[in-house]
C-alpha cells in the first residue's frame, strides 16, 4: 500500500510529530536512576578529601541493589546523593530523567517527598508521636486531606503487619517494629525508590531477616526499587544486583 | 503546599511536650501584656476621674476672686478685701460677649435646724444663674428665681448631704428649716454631684437667694457686696477671651489706673483642670512604655527558647527535611510555636491584667478603666512580638543541611 507508506512519511516530516516520537524513546529508554562522574570532594580549609572520585552508574526501575564497602568507602555518601539530600560537587545525577542539579532547595524536597522513601539505621521516627502519625509525616507535606492521609497510613502500616501498633509510640515498639514503621513511611507516599542505610544495623539476625524479606516481598508484588547499603554480606545476599565501593570508586558492580 | 492545620497541631504538641518549659516562657509574656492592661487602666482611670471632676464642676468654668487687704504690713490673703459687686456681676454679663452665665455669690458657715435635727454647713447666696454655670440639675422641687433675688425671698434649696443629715428619708420639699434661727422654706434638692477636684462634698450645701444671704445672714461691708462671681465662657475656646474681657472691665469699673496692680483675681479652673488631665494621660503613656518594656524582655525570652528548641531539635528538623518538608514547612512550624506562646501568653496576661485592676481599684481605692483598645493593642502587640521574635529561629531552622541535621547528636 504505497498510499499508507506516504501518509507515515509525510506525518515523520512534520517536526511536532518527530519530536514527540523523540520524547517517548527517551521514556521508555530512560533509567530511574543515572549517575555520571559523580564527585564529591569535602574541603576542610586547606585540606581537601575525595569522598567519591567520578562514580557512575545506572539503576533501572524493579532493581534490588545492595551497595557495599568499607567504612569511608564513599558509600554513604552516594546515598546522600541518590537521596538527594546532598548535592554533588560535580557530575551529572538523573532522577527519572530530572537533572538533580538545576533543581532549589524546595524541588529538591519535593523529588524526596514523592519519590523517595528513606529507610535509616537508627529508625529516624518522631519520639512521642504515634507510629500512625509518624507514617502520617511525609503527606503532611504534599497537601493531602486529613482522611485520605489516615486511610493511607493504616494502608501501609498493614503492609507491614502492625495493624495493631498503630497508636504506640516508637519507645513502646521493639527495634524491628520500628523499623518497619520507618518502612511504612517510605511506602505511604508510593515512592518508586526506597533508600536503605543500614537498614539492619541495630537489629538482631532474626528480625533481621524480617526486614530483608519485607524488602524481597515489596520488590517483588509492589516492583518498589530497593537500594541498600550493607557492610554484611548476609544482607547483601537479598539482593540481586552488589555495587561495592572502595576508596571512593565502584570497584565491582555484579548482577545475579 | 503548605498544611496549616497540620502544621499548627505540629506545632501545639511540640509545646505541650515541654509543659514546664511553654508555661515559664508565656510567663514573660503574660506579665508583660498584664502589666500594661493594668498600668493603661490605672492611668486612664486617674485620667476618667479628673474628666469627671471638670464635668462636676461646670463647663468652661472661670472663678473672680476679691483682691488683698494689708492692715499693718500683713497681707491679709486672696479674697479678703471685699471689691466685687452686685453691679460688677451684671456689668459682666451685659458687656462681655464671650460671657454666657454669671454668678456672684455671697455666703458663710451657718447653723441649720430642721425640727428636732440640725447640721453645720456652707450657706450661699446666688443668682438662678449659678446653676447653669455649674450644670447642677434638680433633684426635686425648683430653682429660686429673678423674682426671689429681687425681694430677698427665704427660700432654700438643699444638697443631698444636707438632705441626708437633716431629713433622712422624709421629702425636705415644702418644709421649713431655720438657718442662723432665720426660717426659711425648702423650695428644691439638687441633683448629687459628689466630691470637687479638691476633695470635697459638693453636696454639702446650701443655696440661698444671694440678697437674702447678703440682708438677713451674712450682712455685706457694702451695699451688694458679694464674695465669689462664677463666671461660664461660651466654650472652651472662648476662655481666654472672656478672662480678657472680664479683666479689661473690672480694671475699668474699679477705676484702676495703668500702673496699678488689680484688685481682683480672675482663676481659669477648667483650664487647671485640662492640665492636670493631660498630664495624667501622659503619666498613662509612662506607665504603659514601661510596662512594655517588659513584654519585650518577655519576646526576648521566647526567642531564646526557640532557638534552644531548634539547636535541640535539629535531628527532627532533619527527618522532616528528608521526608519532603520544604523551607516554609520548618519555617511555619516555629513561627507557629512562637506565635502560639506569644498568644496564649497574651490570653492570658490579659485575663491578669483586667482581675488585677479590679483587685487595685477595690485594695486602693484608686479608679481604674480597663478600655478596650488596650487589651486590642495588648493582644496585638504580643502577636507581633512572637511572628518578630520569633522569625529568627524560624529562619535558622529552615536553612539547615538536611544531612547535617539528620547526623546531628
Amino acid at each position: 500500500m504505497p498510499q499508507a507508506k506516504k501518509r507515515q512519511q509525510r506525518l515523520l516530516a512534520d517536526p511536532l510529530v518527530a519530536e514527540s516520537l523523540f520524547a517517548f524513546k527517551l521514556v521508555l529508554t530512560m533509567s530511574l536512576i543515572e549517575a555520571q562522574d559523580i564527585t564529591k570532594i569535602y574541603s576542610f580549609g586547606d585540606v581537601e578529601l575525595r569522598a567519591l572520585g567520578g562514580v557512575s552508574t545506572t539503576i533501572e526501575k524493579g532493581e534490588f541493589v545492595a551497595i557495599m564497602g568499607p567504612s569511608g568507602s564513599g558509600k554513604s555518601t552516594f546515598m546522600n546523593i541518590l537521596g538527594c539530600l546532598d548535592k554533588p560537587t560535580g557530575g551529572v545525577y538523573r532522577i527519572e530523567g530530572i537533572d538533580t542539579k538545576d533543581l532549589a532547595r524546595d524541588e529538591l524536597a519535593e523529588v524526596r517527598n514523592s519519590k523517595i522513601g528513606f529507610v535509616f539505621q537508627g529508625f529516624n521516627l518522631l519520639s512521642r508521636t504515634s507510629a500512625i502519625e509518624n507514617v502520617e509525616l511525609p503527606m503532611l507535606y504534599n497537601g493531602l486531606a486529613a482522611k485520605e492521609r489516615h486511610d493511607r497510613a493504616r494502608e501501609a502500616l498493614k503492609a507491614v503487619g502492625l495493624e495493631q501498633r498503630e497508636h504506640n509510640h516508637p519507645n513502646q515498639l521493639s527495634g524491628g517494629q520500628q523499623q518497619r514503621v520507618a518502612i511504612a513511611r517510605a511506602l505511604v507516599n508510593r515512592a518508586p525508590i526506597i533508600l536503605a542505610d543500614e537498614p539492619t544495623g541495630n537489629l538482631d539476625t532474626k528480625t533481621s531477616e524480617e526486614i530483608m524479606n519485607l524488602f524481597v516481598r515489596l520488590n517483588n508484588e509492589s516492583g518498589i526499587t530497593i537500594i541498600l547499603v550493607t557492610h554484611e554480606p548476609d544482607i547483601a545476599a537479598y539482593s540481586r544486583r552488589i555495587i561495592r565501593f572502595k576508596d571512593g570508586h565502584i570497584v565491582n558492580d555484579e548482577k545475579k | 503546599m503548605i498544611n496549616l492545620p497540620s502544621t499548627i497541631r505540629i506545632a501545639f504538641r511540640s509545646l505541650r511536650v515541654n509543659k514546664m518549659r511553654s508555661a515559664l516562657t508565656m510567663l514573660g509574656i503574660i506579665i508583660g501584656v498584664g502589666a500594661v492592661i493594668a498600668m493603661i487602666a490605672v492611668g486612664s482611670g486617674a485620667s476618667a476621674r479628673i474628666a469627671e471632676q471638670i464635668s462636676s464642676m461646670g463647663s468652661n468654668l472661670l472663678i473672680i476672686l476679691p483682691g488683698t487687704t494689708t492692715a499693718g504690713g500683713v497681707r491679709m490673703g486672696m479674697g479678703s478685701q471685699p471689691t466685687l459687686s452686685m453691679g460688677d456681676a451684671e456689668a459682666i454679663l451685659r458687656e462681655c460677649p464671650a460671657v454666657e452665665a454669671v454668678a456672684p455669690t455671697h455666703g458663710g458657715v451657718a447653723q441649720l435646724v430642721a425640727g428636732h435635727m440640725n447640721w453645720s454647713t456652707g450657706v450661699t447666696g446666688t443668682t438662678p444663674g449659678f446653676f447653669l454655670v455649674r450644670d447642677w440639675q434638680l433633684a426635686a422641687g425648683r430653682y429660686f428665681t429673678d423674682q426671689d433675688v429681687k425681694s430677698a425671698t427665704k427660700v432654700a434649696l438643699l444638697g443631698q448631704t444636707v438632705v441626708d443629715n437633716l431629713f433622712g428619708d422624709q421629702n425636705p420639699v415644702g418644709q421649713s428649716i431655720r438657718i442662723k434661727n432665720v426660717p426659711f422654706q425648702v423650695i428644691g434638692v439638687l441633683e448629687r454631684k459628689g466630691q470637687s477636684p479638691q476633695g470635697q462634698d459638693q453636696d454639702d450645701a446650701v443655696y440661698i437667694p444671694v440678697t437674702t444671704a447678703q440682708k438677713k445672714l451674712f450682712g455685706a461691708q457694702f451695699p451688694g457686696m458679694v464674695r465669689i462671681i462664677l463666671v461660664k465662657a461660651r466654650s472652651t475656646d472662648a476662655l481666654n477671651a472672656a478672662e480678657r474681657q472680664i479683666g479689661d472691665l473690672l480694671r475699668q469699673r474699679h477705676h484702676i489706673g495703668q500702673k496699678q496692680d488689680n484688685d481682683f483675681t480672675v482663676r481659669n479652673l477648667t483650664q487647671i483642670m485640662q492640665t492636670a488631665e493631660q498630664s495624667s494621660k501622659v503619666m498613662t503613656l509612662l506607665l504603659g512604655a514601661i510596662a512594655s518594656v517588659s513584654l519585650l524582655v518577655g519576646g526576648i525570652g521566647i526567642m531564646n527558647i526557640m532557638l534552644v528548641s531548634v539547636t535541640e531539635r535539629t535531628r527532627e528538623i532533619g527527618i522532616r527535611m528528608a521526608i519532603g518538608a520544604k523551607t516554609w514547612d520548618i519555617r511555619l512550624q516555629f513561627l507557629i510555636e512562637a506565635l502560639a506562646l506569644s498568644l496564649m501568653g497574651g490570653v492570658i496576661g490579659i485575663i491578669l491584667g483586667v482581675s488585677s485592676s479590679v483587685v487595685i481599684s477595690t485594695m486602693s481605692g484608686w479608679p481604674t478603666v480597663v478600655s478596650p483598645l488596650s487589651i486590642v493593642l495588648a493582644f496585638g502587640f504580643s502577636g507581633v512580638v512572637g511572628i518578630f521574635f520569633g522569625f529568627y529561629p524560624a529562619y535558622k531552622a529552615s536553612l539547615l543541611n538536611p544531612i547535617d541535621a539528620l547526623r546531628y547528636e
